[in-house]
């Protein structure tokens, strides 16, 4: 309510009554978090490009376009104001794009976005509501709906346009035991789903937005910790992947930091999280070792993330002095 | 002395809060300024926590400068005295910014009140004795203090009298003077360190004598030197230590400064007294001395007057019951930007919407804040970022305990500790979605039923 103050004849400002605080941080938007994620994908689409060429342009546009064409539907069939304006639509899908291999047939992208606005988020009501991470649920739902155009030929074809060729290391350990030198699997010169190759340059985008503080540390570290841990366990028993292969290979760095770190599906408090990351990177390396199922970040942070308000509740923070005394 | 403050029990810093822009820098360089007395006092019958005063005199009745008007028997309370020499209008009613209306006593000031210069001299000039505390009798000190209707000037306005009286269960050995203004833009107190330390000192003694502490610390925060080099200057060879600790909102809150300075955790729900603590503000002392060794009631305060909205910002000294608009009208009115006034400062004060309310014992600064100060995003949906969780002093998780509030789930708000929120505001200060959070955790509060038992 806004109170008009015109005495002396002076014409005073109308001034506004409103509760406080009176002033904000500003510093950060959902906008500008979301901002921050796409600049820290860059390196990840640089390499991407450079490796894929067209193959993952399409696959990004494809995607992306899906997804926020689907968030404005979906919005519009609501009655809801569309909130594209944040970005987060287009953040998930360029996620979405860059999880999908390169060889996937066009409509694979189209369907998976829309999957991924109308199943990953509009059902559950909108930004901030959805349990699952949305474009994992629009991978997840492509996956189920066209096995065979996501198969293992979806890796091998275009990915003869650029250096590399044959199955994805992880495949390749899987089927023949071959083990990928670790300098090309770092930088990203393997098979593989358009974004997920560049270790190397998810690690910097991902150290970007934590150091912004647009993702939470402590889900990165946890998952990386606990699937290195894992690794070196595995490699002590006589697997033929160290962690440093593990952590380079599929889309584990590429999950760990733009995936799994997903506010809105994560934990809230920084235990929590901590937890969270280290049961989706003990998931990872579970399915990697036991399953006949070469990669695993997908349903790892699927999973993890139905856990989410269990690991909410769990770890409820003790406030400074000791819970609230009950009166009698 | 100096070795004394390098070795603080406490750490100097809270875990958690947030550094907003602190804005001190508008009015911290002004000093106090006296502002005559107005035409008119208003004296809300309310001006502290606890029961309200009945008025003693009527309407047309001649009242003397510093005659108590209205005072009660109850123990939590506190009298009200006229700033001004005058005559008593009609009872009315007044809206206070934080939403109260309460009955107040209008008193029309007399021909002939103190210049501005009397009224310094009288409320901060002269000397203040460091070394008479020891010879009172604490009795003597309580009463003084009570007489003179004082209470805590850092806002939650408690009777003084009923926080300094010695309890046989809970002994204190402790008085910490809270000098820390973590509030952006407010002033007040820093210029009063400044300009008097030692009447900050002599009523840090004085407290002392009268609850029985021991040891005294003096907390302020280490972005303006001045407060502690005044007070270290006026301390000299004392057991008064002078702390400095960092600057952070929300360092002021008395949870906070006692675990900076003394390294104490109150509990939840609990007082400093449960640590053996006694924290007042540092205009609280100084009053305390006005009160103890010149026998004058809690007339007048320092206000800071100052924002982006207004022209000549300053620290005023103002009888209260003053009308803001006097306040605003003495530093040149508002600017064209200015877009709302907060009674208190920007964190947890309350927007004015009546400029003819008056100035209270708790009041300490009047900041108009410009459009671009105030410019707030439209509310969106929480994007459970955690921010909230980062910044919360009291380590709670604030997104949670709003949905319990707006859903009026008490199960939840209670599994998530609702009712140990200090409405600080960090959390709403963060939040990128714009959620008013303070407002939810406020309203929660309130309606939550009392617990019965389990
Ligand atoms: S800061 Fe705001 S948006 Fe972020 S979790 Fe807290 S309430 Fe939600
Ligand atoms: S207002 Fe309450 S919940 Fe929010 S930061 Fe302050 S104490 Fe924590």
């Amino acid at each position: 309510m806004a109170t008009d103050v015109e005495a002396n004849g002076a014409a005073e400002p109308v001034l506004e009554v409103a509760p406080g605080p009176h002033v904000a941080s500003g510093s950060l938007t959902t906008r500008r978090m979301m901002g921050d994620v796409l600049l820290a994908l860059l390196p990840l689409v640089v390499v991407a490009v450079a490796l894929f060429r067209q193959a993952a342009l399409l696959q990004m546009a494809i995607a992306a376009v899906a997804t926020v064409g689907g968030e404005a539907l979906f919005a519009r069939w609501r009655g809801r104001r569309a909130t594209l304006g944040d970005g987060s639509a287009l953040v998930t899908g360029l996620i979405l794009g860059l999880s999908l291999p390169p060889g996937a047939p066009w409509y694979v992208g189209a369907i998976g976005g829309l999957a991924a606005a109308g199943l990953g988020k509009a059902v559950f009501g909108g930004l901030g509501q959805n349990i699952f991470n949305p474009a994992m649920v629009g991978r997840a739902f492509v996956m189920i709906a066209f096995p065979a155009a996501l198969g293992a030929e979806a890796y091998l074809a275009p990915a003869a346009a650029a250096a590399t060729t044959g199955a994805t290391p992880l495949t390749a350990l899987q089927m023949t035991g071959e083990v990928a030198p670790l300098g090309p699997l770092w930088l990203g010169l393997t098979a593989g789903s358009v974004g997920e190759t560049g270790a190397l340059a998810a690690l910097a985008g991902g150290l970007y937005l934590c150091i912004r503080r647009t993702a939470a540390w402590q889900i990165p570290t946890g998952m990386l910790l606990a699937a290195a841990v894992i690794a070196g366990l595995v490699s002590l028993a006589g697997g033929s992947f160290t962690p440093a292969h593990h952590l380079g290979a599929g889309a584990l760095m590429f999950g760990a930091f733009f995936i799994a770190t997903d506010p809105v599906s994560s934990p809230l408090t920084p235990k929590g999280r901590f937890v969270f990351g280290a049961g989706t990177g003990a998931l990872v390396m579970l399915m990697r070792t036991l399953s006949g199922y070469p990669e695993g970040v997908m349903f790892a942070i699927l999973i993890m993330n139905a856990f989410t308000p269990l690991i909410n509740r769990a770890t409820i923070p003790t406030p400074v002095g000791g819970p609230v005394p009950r009166r009698a | 002395m100096s070795a004394a403050a390098t070795a603080l029990p406490g750490s100097g810093r809270i875990a958690r809060g947030v550094r907003p822009d602190t804005r001190k820098a508008l009015a911290a360089d002004a000093p106090v300024e006296a502002l005559p007395a107005p035409p008119t006092v208003t004296l809300p019958l309310v001006q502290h926590t606890g029961a309200p005063c009945v008025a003693l005199v009527k309407s047309r009745d001649t009242v003397e400068a510093d005659a108590k008007v209205a005072d009660t028997d109850a123990f939590v309370s506190a009298p009200i005295h006229t700033p001004v020499a005058g005559t008593v209008q009609r009872a009315g009613v007044v809206t206070l910014p934080n939403g109260r209306h309460l009955a107040a006593i209008p008193v029309k000031t007399a021909e002939g009140a103190p210049g501005p210069e009397a009224v310094y001299a009288d409320v901060l000039g002269g000397d203040w004795p460091l070394d008479d505390a020891d010879g009172r009798d604490p009795e003597d000190v309580l009463r003084a203090i009570r007489e003179a209707g004082l209470v805590g000037q850092g806002g939650a306005a408690f009777p003084t009298h009923v926080k300094l009286k010695p309890n046989p269960e809970k002994p204190v050995d402790t008085l910490l003077v809270n000098g820390c203004e973590c509030e952006p833009y407010l002033t007040a107190d820093y210029r009063l360190a400044v300009e008097a330390p030692a009447a900050v000192l002599a009523g840090a003694r004085l407290a002392a004598r009268a609850c029985g502490a021991r040891a005294i610390f003096v907390a302020v925060e280490d972005h303006l030197h001045g407060a502690r080099q005044a007070l270290r200057g006026a301390a000299g060879p004392t057991d008064i230590t002078v702390a400095e600790v960092q600057t952070r909102y929300p360092m002021g809150g008395e949870k906070q400064t006692v675990r900076a300075v003394l390294g104490r955790t109150i509990p939840t729900g609990g007082l400093p007294l449960d640590v053996g603590v006694v924290v007042i503000n540092v205009a609280t002392a100084a009053a305390i001395a006005r009160a103890v060794q010149r026998g004058k009631p809690l007339t007048h305060r320092i206000v800071t007057v100052t924002g982006g909205g207004i022209r000549t910002p300053k620290n005023l000294l103002v009888a209260i019951g003053t009308p803001y608009r006097a306040l605003l009208d003495a530093c040149g009115g508002l600017t064209e930007e200015a877009a709302r006034v907060v009674a208190g400062g920007p964190m947890m004060g309350f927007a004015i919407g009546d400029l003819d309310a008056p100035v209270t014992k708790g009041t300490s600064g009047v900041v108009a804040l410009t459009r671009a100060d105030v410019r707030h995003a439209a509310e969106t949906a929480c994007v459970r970022c955690g921010r909230c969780v980062d910044v919360c002093p009291l380590n709670l998780v604030p997104s949670r305990i709003a949905l319990a509030a707006r859903h009026k789930d008490w199960d939840l708000a209670r599994r998530y500790h609702m009712a140990a929120c200090m409405e600080c505001g960090c959390c709403a200060y963060v939040c990128p979605a714009s959620l008013p959070l303070v407002q939810l955790m406020r309203m929660g509060k309130a309606q939550m039923p009392r617990e019965t038992g389990g």
